[in-house]
């Protein structure tokens, strides 16, 4: 906490209005617009609308489609997570053992972040292109015939692999961080006392790496679930048959396409309250991690 | 490393190669693409070495573009990129160091009231609020405006509580001593908090740059006359033609293109960008 101060009564307003008015008209004015449309019901052609109580919410309850948006989400998040997370855990231990060769490893495996997930997307959707792609030709080989045009499971491989690509980079550089800062003291009292390396890695590293771990669980969560819009839009579209199609793609979908308010708001008003969550889940980590 | 073992260290050797090899596939796939003509995806595979058509593909992006699908020229996308970026992330810094200013060395009613007002922008990503956010947009008239693609996204929690940080961690004796020698809070944050701030500007600047420049939902919606595509978000148009296969070569031109200035920005800048990545997450 500040001692010294500066007494000027309208100065920190002045100061904070910059923020404050794109905060209040482009977040705070939108998000109360999506919680009071998703109470409302507008008819086919805009003309009247009528509170309809939580009936948008009843209705996606019931609705198979949105379910399937929330089992895809589901699987896309978790997938994603656990592969961006193990391969750049496995990239990092890596690194940490090499100490010098080490440092040129790290400057050619963070560039990914530089990629928007769009065009990642775009470049894993040319690598796996039924008919001019090269994993296909290579796939056809050992006797797969890869079409994710066509087959839902493909589609949801080749989503997942293009988003936890472009998330490889940054899982990594916090996994060499967190390394880093276990003690090496600790290696060595163990390997003194006999132990190996995978022993060492699964008694002090993975334990003491759990911290880090978890805080990129919780990102890659969000990330998975709220910024692979580009991902979806740019290569499958939500399909083959709605089998990509996760919930921050469907909200879009049904708000712009399908002209759906009401049920399009009920959507956000969900995944509002799932980041909200999400976040207080990550402060509340961060608070322990001060006292750790 | 505890005790020399090489076979360990000939499998961390192994595994890194294995890893850079398939982080660097995808970009090094599109490079390959985008110097071969039209003709040689069709036969069957894509090769895996450059072609001979280079500067012919590049260039015809920077003059024509691909007029098929209603494209600009590229150099008209990357210049709508640069300043959707730009006006972001020194939009996101300008307006996020002023309110730490604010919330750290001023007492005032309904500070904390403020504080989080400015926390909540974070638990409001925009695809959660897409269509009022975009119906807000339209109405103040600002489709397809410079200012559309970007003040929208200018609030910054995360900016916010990295300079408040920052700010917080500064001796008292600086203020104190300003204060003593009759500067006014403006020029106190002007001379000595600014100059202080500099790396962290930096870095924040390089990881918010990135973080423009990649903006896609966003400028999809915004921008609907051809002038203001931003790349990131062209390719999607481009790759989408609705007859025949896409014109690969000059998608891929395209995807190398947009993704060779934050490419840039994080090799040369590595030590300001893993920097402002570690900050901005705490």
């Amino acid at each position: 906490m500040k001692r010294a101060l500066f007494g000027n009564r309208l100065l920190p307003w002045l100061l904070l209005a910059p923020q404050l008015a794109v905060t209040a008209i482009f977040f705070l004015w939108p998000a109360a617009q999506a919680i009071r449309q998703s109470f409302l019901r507008e008819d086919a052609f805009g003309l009247s609308t009528s509170f309809v109580g939580l009936a948008n919410y009843a209705a996606l309850w019931g609705s198979a489609e949105y379910l399937n948006a929330v089992r895809v989400t589901a699987i896309f998040a978790v997938a994603t997570t656990l592969l961006s997370l193990g391969v750049a855990l496995v990239l990092a231990l890596a690194v940490d053992r090499l100490v010098r060769a080490g440092k040129v490893y790290t400057t050619l495996l963070v560039w990914p972040y530089a990629v928007a997930p769009a065009v990642a997307g775009i470049l894993w959707w040319f690598i796996f292109n039924p008919t001019v792609g090269l994993l296909p030709y290579v796939l056809d080989r050992v006797g797969y015939d890869w079409n994710h045009l066509m087959r839902p499971r493909d589609a949801m491989i080749l989503v997942v692999l293009a988003s936890a690509w472009s998330r490889i980079s940054y899982c990594f550089l916090f996994f060499v961080a967190g390394l880093q800062s276990i003690p090496q003291s600790l290696h060595e009292a163990a390997a003194i006392d006999g132990a190996g390396p995978v022993k060492r890695f699964f008694t002090i590293t993975l334990p003491l790496l759990s911290p880090t771990t978890f805080f990129l669980l919780v990102v890659n969560i969000v990330y998975a679930m709220f910024e692979t819009f580009g991902v979806i839009d740019a290569t499958t579209e939500g399909g083959p048959a709605q089998s990509t199609n996760i919930m921050v793609y469907k909200v879009w979908f049904d708000g712009f396409i399908g002209q759906n308010l009401g049920s399009s708001a009920a959507q956000s008003v969900i995944l509002m309250l799932i980041v909200i969550a999400l976040t207080v889940i990550q402060f509340r980590w961060i608070e322990k991690r001060v006292a750790y | 490393m505890v005790e020399d073992r090489p076979l360990l260290n000939l499998l961390a050797h192994l595994v890194l190669i294995v890893g850079v090899a398939v982080v660097a596939m995808p970009l090094w796939i599109a490079f390959v693409a985008s110097t071969h003509g039209p003709n040689d995806f069709m036969s069957g595979v894509v090769p895996i070495l450059p072609g001979p058509h280079l500067v012919e593909n590049y260039s015809r992006m920077f003059s024509t573009g691909v007029s098929t699908s209603g494209m600009p020229p590229v150099g008209r996308m990357l210049l709508n990129s640069a300043i959707m970026a730009l006006s972001i992330s020194i939009g996101k810094i300008a307006i996020s160091i002023l309110s730490a200013f604010a919330i750290v060395y001023f007492r005032f009613p309904l500070r904390m009231l403020a504080f989080w007002v400015i926390f909540a922008t974070l638990m409001l990503p925009v695809e959660v609020r897409i269509v009022p956010t975009y119906k807000v947009v339209a109405d103040l008239g600002l489709l397809n405006t410079y200012a559309g693609l970007s003040i929208p996204l200018i609030a910054s929690a995360t900016a916010t509580f990295l300079f408040r940080q920052l700010f917080l961690t500064m001796p008292d004796e600086l203020t104190e001593a300003a204060r003593i020698d009759g500067a006014g809070p403006m020029k106190f944050f002007r001379d000595i908090l600014l100059p202080l701030s500099r790396t962290n500007i930096a870095a924040l600047f390089v990881i918010m740059f990135i973080y423009g420049w990649n903006q896609y939902l966003w400028p999809l919606l915004v921008t609907t006359s051809s002038d203001k595509y931003t790349i990131v978000a062209g390719i999607k148009r481009m790759a989408d033609v609705a007859d025949a296969q896409p014109q690969w070569h000059l998608v891929m031109a395209t995807a190398i293109l947009a993704v060779l200035p934050p490419l840039l920005v994080v090799v040369l800048m590595q030590r300001l960008f893993v920097k402002g990545l570690v900050e901005t997450e705490k």
